[in-house]
């Protein structure tokens, strides 16, 4: 067998067993309108896929993933609760030469139900375990879902919450931010010299004395974010023991249920993080009955944080023992995705996929 | 032969000539002052092929010439992981040019790259779309803002008169090259303080990879010693 086919095979089985589980088949095109992916994950997507041009159509992508179009399709004409499968290629560019792919399938499977996530989270977790249980990888997992709500519950402006929670995926970014909202790092020069002259004069009336103003951000723009600014200035900073609980948070790392003691422990100084942290107490209780193992179950509160998706509860990878492969599979929750995809409403999901080239490689069949 | 790519025109072929001229290589354009054919003088074996200095990272690329005399920037922008492509044998002291992200002078509120960010998150929420930034490097602009986390901006496609597409209404900030700032000034814009992407000037580079014959590398070896630079230890 060529490898190409003994990769296909390998999906195929893949691919066969997740319908086995009750999934529904979706195909979804190979060609994505670029707009909707690139307001979804910004400029960065362009580095990462292939963009082409349709002479009507106007700019479009080879497919970097299924996410986008398997939820859009759910919420086009899907029926509650749904859980689906599919199996193509997706293809990145790969900016430096080396073993990367540049195209390869991809099996996945989604679960969108409103009633237990948790419950949903562990499903695919578990599924996604055994499937892949013979080679004998290593998983590891997270739940940005804490991370979101520990920002959440700060004990400051909203500003600063939403800014924070902006950047979460952008670990040097946020830790930038929060590092100047705790006072850790000092404001920066141009900016106290620009509240200096906000003491004395309006924005409308600094921006005119700064020249004509040209383009499309207006002198309504300037002097919102200059008040945002003053507003911000008067805004005290992070409480020290805050920000130590936020920085404890995001370099946690344990197993499992060691993490979970650790999360109690610091939950009464704490409180915004108590729903979820129920949630991965609930979570973790699932895996159990799952027959996964949650004292060994590697935890990590920032995984999964520099990907690109969009994920923002239970986040989990498995992983090869060579370091230079990529994850074998990865997958999440992302009930936020679904919101903005769907206009107003949403639908809390969670899924997965597994590359069949690395499961065929590691079973020494290519 | 060996082959080395040299710009066409202008200031850039003139203070090249200069530069190995000074170092004992004579470079001369032959025919009329229009046509594209040179010569080498004071060294054997070597062919001098005048291109535009924004197609010689491309020709670098194919390997189509050994070497070649570009700015730094283009190389950076119009080729993958560039070091793996090319090998930098001298800086040449000219051309100098700074990659830079400007936006309008009246925007008393953005001074760094942090306020960008933040006024960029502002402009998608009030305007409806990404915060457009009009560049032709566009590579270099998005690692840049990558590597220093700014999210809601989009790169628009600007090949001339980038400064103008601001007031046009087609971008709300720009990234370009600019060597005074003159233009910037003009056109009512400031240099973000943090927004320097890149200082370029002309490179003498290398091709990693074109055919390396032991002629080519020994012609090679005589020409790095007439210009005293050093060769990489890895070719």
């Amino acid at each position: 067998m060529t490898s190409k086919a003994a990769i296909r095979a390998e999906a195929e089985t893949l691919f066969a067993a997740f319908r086995t589980e009750g999934a529904v088949p979706v195909e979804a095109d190979i060609l994505q309108p670029a707009e909707t992916l690139l307001d979804l994950y910004g400029e960065d997507i362009r580095a990462r896929a292939y963009v082409t041009a349709d002479p009507l159509r106007g700019e479009m992508m080879l497919r970097p993933d299924f996410t986008v179009p398997v939820v859009q399709a759910h919420m086009a004409h899907g029926a509650e609760p749904a859980r689906y499968c599919y199996m193509g290629e997706v293809f990145r560019k790969q900016d430096v030469a080396g073993p990367r792919a540049n195209e390869y399938l991809q099996v996945g499977f989604e679960l969108f139900d409103r009633s237990a996530p948790e419950q949903a989270d562990a499903q695919v977790f578990a599924l996604f375990a055994r499937l892949l249980a013979p080679l004998n990888l290593r998983a590891a997992t997270g739940d940005i879902g804490i991370l979101m709500a520990a920002v959440r519950g700060l004990s400051t402006s909203e500003r600063r919450k939403s800014a924070l929670l902006r950047h979460i995926w952008r670990p040097n970014r946020f830790r930038a931010l929060l590092d100047r909202f705790s006072g850790r790092a000092p404001m920066p020069a141009a900016r106290a010299a620009l509240l200096d002259r906000l003491q004395k004069d309006t924005p409308e009336a600094l921006t005119r004395a700064a020249g004509t103003l040209v383009g499309l951000r207006s002198a309504e723009d300037i002097a919102a974010r200059a008040r945002a600014l003053i507003e911000d200035a008067a805004t005290q900073p992070i409480a020290a023991t805050e920000a130590a609980l936020l920085y404890d948070l995001l370099s946690l790392q344990a197993p499992a249920r060691a993490a979970l003691n650790h999360l109690r422990g610091i939950t009464p100084m704490l409180p915004a993080i108590a729903p979820a942290v129920d949630r991965f107490a609930t979570r973790l209780d699932a895996l159990a009955t799952l027959g996964i193992d949650t004292e060994t179950l590697p935890f990590e509160a920032s995984h999964g944080r520099t990907s690109l998706e969009y994920y923002d509860g239970f986040v989990f990878s498995f992983h090869a023992a060579d370091p230079a492969l990529p994850p074998v599979a990865s997958g999440g929750r992302y009930d936020a995705l679904t919101a903005v995809l769907g206009q107003g409403r949403s639908i809390p999901a969670v899924g997965g996929v597994i590359r069949p080239g690395l499961v065929a490689r590691l079973k020494g069949s290519v | 032969m060996l082959k080395i790519g040299v710009p066409s025109k202008g200031r850039l072929m003139e203070k090249t000539f200069d530069w190995f001229g000074q170092r004992g290589i004579t470079m001369r354009q032959t025919g009329n002052d229009r046509e594209y054919s040179g010569a080498v003088e004071g060294i054997g074996g070597v062919e001098l092929v005048l291109l535009s200095a924004g197609e010689i990272p491309r020709e670098l690329s194919a390997g189509r010439i050994h070497l070649g005399v570009t700015g730094s920037d283009l190389v950076r922008d119009k080729l993958a992981d560039w070091p793996a492509q090319v090998a930098e044998l001298a800086p040449l002291g000219f051309g100098h040019a700074d990659l830079i992200i400007a936006v309008p002078a009246a925007w008393i509120d953005v001074d760094t790259l942090d306020d960008l960010d933040a006024a960029a998150a502002a402009f998608r929420a009030a305007h409806g779309h990404r915060l457009r930034i009009a560049t032709k490097y566009h590579r270099l602009v998005r690692d840049f803002l990558t590597a220093n986390g700014v999210a809601d901006y989009q790169l628009v496609d600007s090949q001339g008169a980038t400064e103008g597409t601001i007031r046009n209404l087609t971008a709300e900030a720009i990234a370009d090259i600019t060597s005074t700032g003159e233009t910037l000034r003009a056109n009512h814009l400031k240099v973000l303080s943090d927004g320097l992407i890149h200082q370029s000037q002309a490179v003498l580079f290398l091709s990693r990879n074109a055919d390396w014959p032991q002629a080519s590398r020994a012609t090679l070896a005589a020409l790095a010693a007439r210009l005293a630079i050093p060769l990489p230890g890895d070719l």
